[in-house]
């Protein structure tokens, strides 16, 4: 029942933040989409994404966007069609179509938690028995994330400094020049 | 017990959703954003005790202290026209 509200509060939100002509409005209805995504990830028992859900897409994610809105300009320009034309007919019959096949290559997959899941089998006992000895963390999450995949971890944070670096040069003041 | 609870916060952030939505103002969307984030602390919390993790209380705890930063962005941005 509360998954069920929880789901559709997000597609409201997500229709409405479309809908919304004022993009300041639409931002503010992207953080609450953001929280409640969070709480979603909380109910699927992945703390730690709704963590970083919560900080980074109601948090820094609302201030990005009003950081850029606030070189741009609020409102909405260009005259949107109101009419149903055969292009957007068009459109929804691909997305009806990539959707069905998209559900119905889910059918395979195992039930959600059935400890018989092929992921449950093979890598996470590995992980479970071992990774105390080859690493020496305690955490078997800290040490996926910082042993076994350090690399990957090391690329995905260069890339996020990158980023950081460029929305830095992006949204300085002209003034200090 | 802690199911019902937690179904009825909901339903009440669906009725400040639709404030959040209908607006008409921009300070009543900002009242909205904010009340939705005070429910969504309390949904941590019942959902902790739903799971019998009462831990979760923490998760909740640092909730409450990030909710208001998207509202002094947004009130920065209001006042002065700009963020930095």
């Amino acid at each position: 029942m509360i998954d069920f509200l929880l789901l559709l509060f997000l597609v409201v939100c997500a229709i409405a933040a479309i809908r919304m002509k004022d993009l300041l409005s639409a931002i503010m209805i992207l953080g609450v989409y953001s929280l409640i995504m969070a709480v979603v990830w909380t109910r699927l028992n992945a703390v730690d994404v709704a963590f970083t859900e919560a900080s980074v897409g109601a948090g820094i994610t609302t201030m990005l966007l009003i950081a850029a809105l606030s070189r741009t300009k609020r409102g909405e320009e260009g005259n949107r069609q109101s009419s149903i034309s055969r292009r957007s007919l068009a459109a929804l019959l691909v997305v009806l179509v990539t959707g069905a096949v998209l559900i119905y290559g889910t059918i395979d997959m195992p039930n959600f938690g059935d400890p018989n899941a092929p992921a449950n089998l093979h890598v996470a006992p590995r992980y479970i028995e071992k990774s105390h000895d080859e690493t020496g963390v305690e955490n078997f999450v800290t040490a996926v994330l910082a042993s076994y995949r350090g690399y990957d971890t090391l690329g995905e944070t260069t890339v996020i400094f990158t980023a950081g670096i460029c929305v830095i040069l992006l949204l300085r003041r002209k003034s200090e020049q | 017990m802690f199911d019902i609870a937690a179904t009825v916060i909901v339903l009440a952030a669906i009725l400040v959703l639709y404030r959040a939505i209908k607006g008409p103002r921009i300070y009543d969307r900002v009242l909205s954003v904010n009340v939705i984030g005070t429910k969504t602390v309390v949904l941590l919390a019942l959902i902790g005790y739903i799971y019998e993790r009462p831990h979760f209380l923490d998760i909740a705890l640092v909730y409450a202290l990030i909710n208001f930063i998207a509202t002094i962005a947004f009130l920065k941005y209001r006042e002065t026209g700009r963020l930095d």
